[in-house]
């Protein structure tokens, strides 16, 4: 209301289809007669895509083996024992001897699983610093606050890397070797240790900061490596491309798993001979044994698969789309029941009236 | 200093003392001793911020809303606490929200600001110093003298000093205040109406005693005191003399008045009120659905708080080797933690809460109620008005209302009054083109025996020679009769408060009292239509009104003129019920004149032929006219002394002057000799009929409350389809005692159980209705229940708001709607749940206190089956949705935490949570709130029966509520576990055999739900135009494109880089891909089994009429291909698929509604229904 009493002209309103509500549209109605055919058509293309799904993962290959090392269990339950407490265990290898009854086919793709891990521990999976790790000098020596307990060494140095998820680095390491006859000598195959981790998180996400007088070690002077840590980030490699925070390693630790069973890729083999697959003989993994996680009762597995194009074995797509297809049709037939069925009352109805 | 304060803040009332002096021109006393009374300035102030207090005051006002201060609440935690969300997530919502809000507020202010300063800022004339000064209206202050030009609007209270008349007086019309269209006359006092000019109003020197400003606009006492000449006259004042701000000046050049209330005193200042808040059903039922969810949001963080420290008991899960806390961490007291960890989990569920939920409802008000107004069926072109809403809060419930209430007059007629009869001195006419012609078995006068008067009166004389030589039949009635013909038209023509207006060009020229034919071009101007119809018709019979001019009523009889002295008015009011003048005839005898209700009159009258006229009224009352009685009273000269000596002190005395008046009124109005009565007949409105028998096939009781004569209000009632001849009506009237009026009641009950076959109509009255509702309320409320139409007779306003009370507060409480077009229907239009005015022609009072106005009764049908039922059914699917998808949103964040250790991890980026609500879910159901029609309108229209289906606030019921949650759960859960077991033993999801990590699992989790969320509201929809497809896909697209953009830059003031690439990463996938097809498909295959089943097994009736209409799938191709061209060949591929399919009837060929399609098909369907109806009563 308005203090000025002049009087409101009124005017016709607007005849315009949006102003009366008149806007041409579709008006689709979700009865029987469109909802059967649907899923009629649903339901066939469902089953028709579950049964691709299942198959083709059906088709990977997996092999997997617990080294956690529990009594008992293989040769790493004395590399186990020595794991008791949470200090650095000291050095300990391990072997697990299998061998494959047929052809591998390629590329394989060498994992650890972890199990009982909580990377995606909040207070866990916040101890990190972004800013750091992209190489930011001012970061490096001045890591955030998230990353405590982990940010400063009791000397007061800055940790770099920072934070809980860089000081827990998975830090056991692998190597395979194969024996080509029975009784013959043990031949490493090759372990590709490059494009395990995503490529925009190791060449623009995670940057080494800039080269003091070309060194690296000299860039990060002045900083602590993580306490857990043997040695600093910038000797994790040889390799002057895959050290420092640009590790793939250290790289692919640093993505935090979605749940408390993860598994991280460890290697490819796609080298030489085994670039198609692992023939058929015995096999060895040769394992160095560091990382403690009967503490958090975790298991540590090893894990072969080969990968199709929608990536390890799993088939709970496929079973979820055949599931879901069968339903469709079910409820489809259903449905066609209760129409037929209704039809004739409507008929009814309508002769009554 | 400190009362200063104090009076700022508005604890101390300002005034003290009972009475206002104030000085003429602020001339004070010379002697010193006074200390002038302060007033505030003549500033209006209806704007509610200033630019100083906007953002402070706004924010206090919106934070006032619980879920706006929860949300505060909820940031401040997340600021003081370590939270796992950013204070962003729900600051920047809250701050999203909080600024619509702001701006449409602050719009709606600058708006009022803007008409504020063209009200101050306009120039005004003021007397000082002995000059005309032009200044500001914002400046007049109390006691300045004012000068005020034709047609300008009043700027304060002022009381009348002098106009350019000489008697001091001036024409006003209030339309703006009250809505009376009729020219209301002020007069000045006679000493100060001598000052016509500027420079002998510097020569006065009065005080003005009058009351402290109170709101009623027709009450003012006070009194004058002039010094002249050493001596002081006293004279008093009432209102009279008072121009209220806000009303016009008319007919007169100008005048003068001293400013007596400024600014926020006036009376219509004090008359301004906010209205109250009127709630809605469906807002009650959303604040409880927000109470279980907070009931829920508490659960799941007490649930949460008490596994996490359940969990955290054993210390590898809670510090094992790899997580290690701080120091501060470990020594911080665990109470602390504890209530630390419960609010966090409390702010990660927050969003549980819809935040947006009222900005969008809101919103979704505001906008939609503009359809009301648009709507072209709801245009009145004969007045040209369209509908108008006055609060947008009420919009759903009008698809809810259950009872009816609606005044007679001027609602259901047309309250275009017709003088049809008369009854004089016991005998019966008719008026027929403009004669006189007597009815019934009246011996004397069997044809045109006022033929005579008639024939003399008309300019015409050739009617005049033809039938004057039929006249008089039995001539030694003749002189008698002719004096009681002409006393009943003298008093009909002089007893009234109608006014002349000779010029055309008026502004008023437009108020709906002009009469089309007056004869001798005069426009008859009345605050009464009754009247009007009245001084017209005698007018018509030869007694034609002229004017008043000075105190003389100047009246032609027979083409001679003749002037009454207007002596005294004695003003009607609803209390009396009559009104009378006293008049000095030319031969100097001083006459009352005496005009009322029927009930107010006979009692008072003496002499004449009371019972036959008595009989007479009843007669007219039975078809349906009102009726008035006329009757008169000769005074001597020694009577009228008296008299003038009582009214004078009455009307001076500044206490209880109202008691004293009538008091001295009733002294006055009695003896008196009857006259006769008048019929007046008052036309129902176009398809009133129509509309209150859809009203009735919708569930919806009808009641009629008038405050006419039982007779009147039933045969109205019954010619209007209120009453059908079939129904049993039941009476209680003229009920004297309380134990009679109870067993009356019960007498009423027990007739209504015996018979419960037939239908019940009930009458009741003022005086009946007021005793059941003192002692009997149930047993009222009982029979009421049982009857299906009441009709409420000789209503006082008051009493219908208590009628509509009681329903409202009935057990069912049912969803009341009220409609009237007087102020005295204002009360019961605030009382009930909606309140409806019709702009009608006795002003725009109602209009302007309804929630919405229409133009005519028939266009309620409309506004409930159409606007009524379409804004319902979106309300309540935006309140379901909003709580649906704010379900899917928390869900599996509640469930991943089963997964982290109860970590207070979020699933989501801080970003996703922020913009979830904000940007990716908000348009399609905005959209959908305005437009959707699950229904054709004109479907809607011609089957009342389907409001039927949304009675009740059904589709917020606790069970519909209850199931949405449940899908919004069920969902949560497919969408998180479906995510869970794909991933499964975490392996992994990219061809490269590279792993996800938990933000790409979380952003899975997020697209499945966006779209499904989407998608969900797609299927909701029944109504699709071009801009719901733009903004259901358009959504989903921004979705992508925004994830795309935020995931494909490092943002450099983010301190987190988790999203980069994460979501495409997700795309690259295959088995993503598949696994988001695979879990929005399963969503919906439940919601959609559901929907089909329920259709074909239960269908409600509006499914059944959403399939008429649509005739299957032939429509929906039609409707397909309207959508993408043009209307005509689609309809011939529809007739054509007909053809083919050859399984639809003639009467399904597809409607194109096109712009110039009336609403016949609707009329006819009505129309058939109710003759139906007619014909098997």
């Amino acid at each position: 209301m308005t203090w000025s009493a002049t009087a409101r002209g009124a005017h016709q309103p607007d005849n315009t289809a949006f102003t009366q509500q008149r806007l041409p549209a579709w008006q689709p109605l979700l009865s029987a007669s469109i909802a059967l055919p649907l899923f009629f058509c649903a339901g066939l293309a469902f089953i028709g895509l579950g049964l691709g799904l299942f198959y083709s993962s059906n088709g990977i290959k997996e092999l997997e083996y617990d080294y956690t090392g529990n009594p008992g269990t293989g040769n790493c339950s004395a590399c186990a024992l020595a794991d008791q407490d949470r200090a650095p265990p000291l050095r300990c290898s391990c072997s697990w001897y299998f061998s494959l009854p047929e052809f591998f086919p390629g590329p394989v793709y060498l994992y650890y699983e972890l199990t009982n891990f909580y990377q995606n521990n909040r207070r866990y999976s916040v101890s990190r610093d972004d800013t750091q790790l992209s190489g930011l000098p001012s970061a490096l020596r001045h890591p955030a606050n998230e990353c405590a307990p982990y940010q400063r060494r009791a000397s007061g140095l800055p940790v770099a890397p920072c934070g809980a998820i860089a000081n827990s680095l998975f830090n056991d390491s692998f190597s395979l070797w194969h024996q080509r006859q029975p009784g013959g000598p043990y031949v490493e195959v090759p372990l590709d240790r490059t494009g395990i981790a995503w490529w925009t998180d190791c060449h623009v996400k995670f940057r080494n900061p800039p080269l003091v007088n070309g060194s690296l070690a000299l860039a990060f002077q002045g900083t602590a490596p993580p306490p857990n840590w043997p040695r600093p980030v910038y000797e994790l490699s040889p390799d002057p491309n895959n050290t420092g925070f640009i590790n793939q390693d250290f790289v692919v630790w640093m993505r935090t798993a979605a749940l408390p069973t993860f598994r991280k890729l460890y290697a490819r083999i796609r080298q030489g001979n085994y670039s198609t697959g692992l023939p058929r003989g015995a096999y060895l993994v040769n394992i160095t044994y560091n990382y403690p996680v009967r503490a958090f009762g975790g298991h540590k597995l090893i894990v072969f698969s080969n990968i199709s194009w929608m990536g390890g074995k799993n088939p709970f797509l496929g079973i979820a789309y055949l599931v879901v297809g069968s339903l469709c049709i079910l409820m489809g037939f259903v449905m066609l029941v209760v129409y037929i069925r209704y039809q004739d009352q409507n008929d009814e109805d309508e002769d009554e009236e | 200093m400190w009362r200063w304060v104090r009076q700022q803040l508005g604890f101390d009332p300002p005034h003290q003392s009972d009475t206002r002096t104030i000085y003429i021109a602020n001339r004070f006393p010379q002697n010193g001793l006074y200390t002038p009374q302060k007033f505030i300035d003549n500033r209006i102030i209806s704007s509610k911020y200033t630019v100083w207090n906007f953002v402070p005051k706004n924010l206090f006002e919106q934070f006032r809303r619980v879920a706006n201060f929860y949300f505060l609440i909820i940031f401040l935690v997340q600021l003081m606490i370590d939270t796992p969300t950013s204070p962003i997530t729900s600051g920047l919502p809250l701050f999203f929200v909080i600024t619509v809000t702001a701006i449409k507020q602050g719009y709606e202010d600058w708006l009022r600001h803007n008409s504020d300063n063209e009200v101050n800022g306009a120039p005004v004339y003021v007397v000082r110093s002995g000059g005309l000064v032009k200044t500001r209206s914002k400046n007049i202050r109390v006691g300045d003298i004012v000068r005020i030009a034709k047609d300008e609007i009043f700027p304060a209270d002022l009381v009348l000093l002098s106009s350019d008349r000489l008697d001091g007086s001036c024409h006003v019309t209030t339309a703006s205040l009250d809505g009376e269209t009729n020219l209301k006359t002020h007069v000045a006092v006679p000493e100060t109406a001598v000052l016509q000019t500027v420079a002998s109003l510097d020569t006065l020197i009065a005080v003005i005693e009058c009351q402290q400003p109170e709101a009623d606009l027709y009450r003012f006492m006070g009194r004058m005191i002039i010094t002249q000449q050493m001596e002081e006259i006293v004279r008093p004042l009432g209102p009279e003399s008072l121009l209220l701000r806000g009303a016009r000046l008319k007919n007169t050049k100008e005048i003068f008045g001293v400013a007596i209330y400024t600014g926020m005193e006036t009376k219509m200042a004090l008359n301004y009120k906010s209205k109250s808040q009127k709630r809605s059903a469906v807002e009650k039922s959303m604040n409880t659905f927000l109470i279980i969810y907070l009931i829920i949001l508490i659960s799941e963080a007490i649930i949460s708080t008490i596994l996490k420290y359940t969990w955290q008991a054993e210390e590898k899960w809670d510090e094992p080797w790899y997580n290690q806390k701080t120091e501060h961490q470990r020594n911080s007291s665990k109470i602390l933690r504890f209530i630390s960890d419960f609010l966090a989990f409390l702010v990660l569920y927050n969003f549980i809460i819809p935040i947006s939920l009222y900005v969008t409802v809101e919103m979704q008000k505001f906008l939609g109620s503009f359809f009301i107004g648009w709507d072209l069926d709801l245009y009145h072109e004969e007045s040209g008005q369209k509908a108008q809403v006055n609060t947008s809060d009420l919009n759903e419930e009008l698809g809810q209302v259950e009872y009816v209430f609606t005044d007679k007059t001027g609602t259901l007629t047309e309250n275009e009054m017709q003088f049809r009869e008369c009854s004089i001195n016991g005998i019966k006419y008719q008026e027929i083109n403009g004669r006189l012609v007597s009815e019934g078995p009246t011996p004397d006068s069997s044809e045109g025996s006022l033929s005579y008067l008639n024939s003399l009166s008309h300019l015409n004389n050739l009617t005049h020679l033809t039938t004057s030589s039929s006249f008089r039949t039995s001539p030694e009635n003749e002189s008698e009769l002719i004096k009681e013909h002409d006393l009943f038209f003298k008093a009909v023509s002089l007893c009234h408060t109608v006014q002349i207006s000779n010029v055309q060009t008026d502004g008023i020229g437009d108020g709906p009292w002009q009469s089309n034919f007056a004869p001798s071009q005069l426009e008859y101007y009345a605050s009464s239509p009754d009247e009007k119809a009245l001084v017209e018709a005698a007018a018509r019979i030869g007694i034609v009104f002229i004017g008043t001019s000075e105190e003389t009523m100047e009246v032609k009889t027979l083409g001679k003129l003749e002037r009454y002295k207007l002596l005294h008015i004695l003003e009607f009011d609803s209390d009396r019920r009559r009104m009378s003048v006293i008049v000095q005839a030319p031969s100097g005898e001083k006459l009352l004149f005496a005009k009322g209700a029927e009930s107010s009159i006979l009692p008072k009258c003496v002499g004449g032929e009371i019972e036959k006229t008595r009989i007479h009224v009843d007669e007219f009352a039975l078809k349906g006219l009102r009726t008035l009685c006329m009757a008169y009273k000769q005074l001597t000269s020694k009577e009228y002394e008296e008299i003038d000596r009582r009214l004078f002190e009455a009307r001076t005395a500044l206490q209880q002057r109202e008691e004293k008046l009538a008091d001295v009124f009733q002294f006055i109005e009695k003896d008196l000799i009857l006259l006769g009565a008048t019929a007046v007949e008052d036309r129902l409105q176009d398809r009133v009929r129509e509309t209150i028998e859809a009203l009735r096939m919708a569930g919806i009781k009808v009641w009629v409350l008038t405050g006419d004569k039982h007779e009147t209000a039933v045969s109205v009632s019954l010619s209007c389809g209120h009453f059908h001849r079939t129904m049993n009506i039941l009476e209680l009237i003229n009920q004297k005692s309380d134990g009679e009026c109870a067993e009356q009641l019960r007498q009423l009950a027990r007739r209504i159980k015996e018979d419960h076959v037939i239908q019940h109509g009930l009458v009741v009255d003022g005086t009946s209705l007021s005793l059941a509702l003192r002692e009997h309320e149930k047993l009222f409320m009982e029979v009421c229940r049982n009857c299906s139409a009441v009709l409420c007779c000789r209503m006082a306003p008051l009493q219908k708001a208590k009628v509509i009370r009681l329903i409202k507060i009935s057990p069912e409480k049912p969803i009341t709607l009220a409609v009237g077009d007087g102020a005295n229907d204002v009360s019961m239009i605030q009382e009930a749940h909606v309140g409806i005015g019709i702009m009608g022609k006795e002003g725009r009072q109602a209009a302007r206190n309804s929630d919405y106005a229409i133009a005519r009764f028939k266009f309620l049908s409309k506004l409930l089956f159409v606007h009524g039922h379409f804004y319902y059914i979106r309300i309540a699917t935006l309140v379901q949705y909003f709580f649906y998808k704010n379900v899917c949103f928390i869900t599996p964040q509640f469930l991943y935490q089963f997964y982290c250790l109860f970590s207070q991890q979020t699933l989501y980026d801080s970003v996703y949570l922020t913009l979830y609500n904000i940007c990716f879910t908000s348009l399609p159901i905005l959209i959908y709130s305005l437009l959707e029609q699950h229904i054709d309108p004109h479907v809607l229209q011609s089957k009342p029966t389907l409001y039927r289906d949304i009675s009740k606030n059904r589709q917020l019921s606790i069970k519909t509520f209850l199931y949405w949650t449940i899908l919004g759960f069920s969902h949560a859960f497919i969408f998180f576990f479906g995510s869970y077991f794909l991933i499964g033993k975490d392996i992994s999801l990219l061809g490269n055999g590279q792993m996800f990590g938990n933000w790409t699992f979380g952003t899975l989790v997020f697209t499945v739900m966006v779209i499904t969320v989407t998608v969900k509201m797609a299927l909701e929809t029944h109504f699709w135009t071009w801009i719901n497809h733009l903004v259901t896909w358009g959504s989903i697209i921004f979705y992508f494109i925004f994830s795309l953009f935020y995931g494909g830059i490092l943002w450099p003031f983010l301190g987190s880089q988790n999203m980069y690439f994460v979501f495409i990463q997700l795309l690259s996938s295959g088995s993503a891909w598949f696994a988001i097809i695979l879990m929005v498909v399963m969503c919906l295959f439940l919601d959609i089994v559901k929907k089909v089943f329920d259709r074909q097994l239960h269908p409600t009736n509006t499914e059944k009429a959403q399939l008429t209409e649509t005739n299957s799938g032939i429509k929906c191709l039609d409707s397909m291909c309207c959508f993408s061209e043009g209307e005509t060949a689609c309809a011939s591929v529809g007739r054509m698929l007909e053809r083919v399919v050859g399984r639809c009837s003639p009467t399904h060929v597809s409607r194109s509604w096109s712009a110039s399609d009336p609403f016949y098909t609707n009329d006819r369907s009505i129309l058939t229904l109710s003759t139906m109806d007619s014909s098997t009563c």
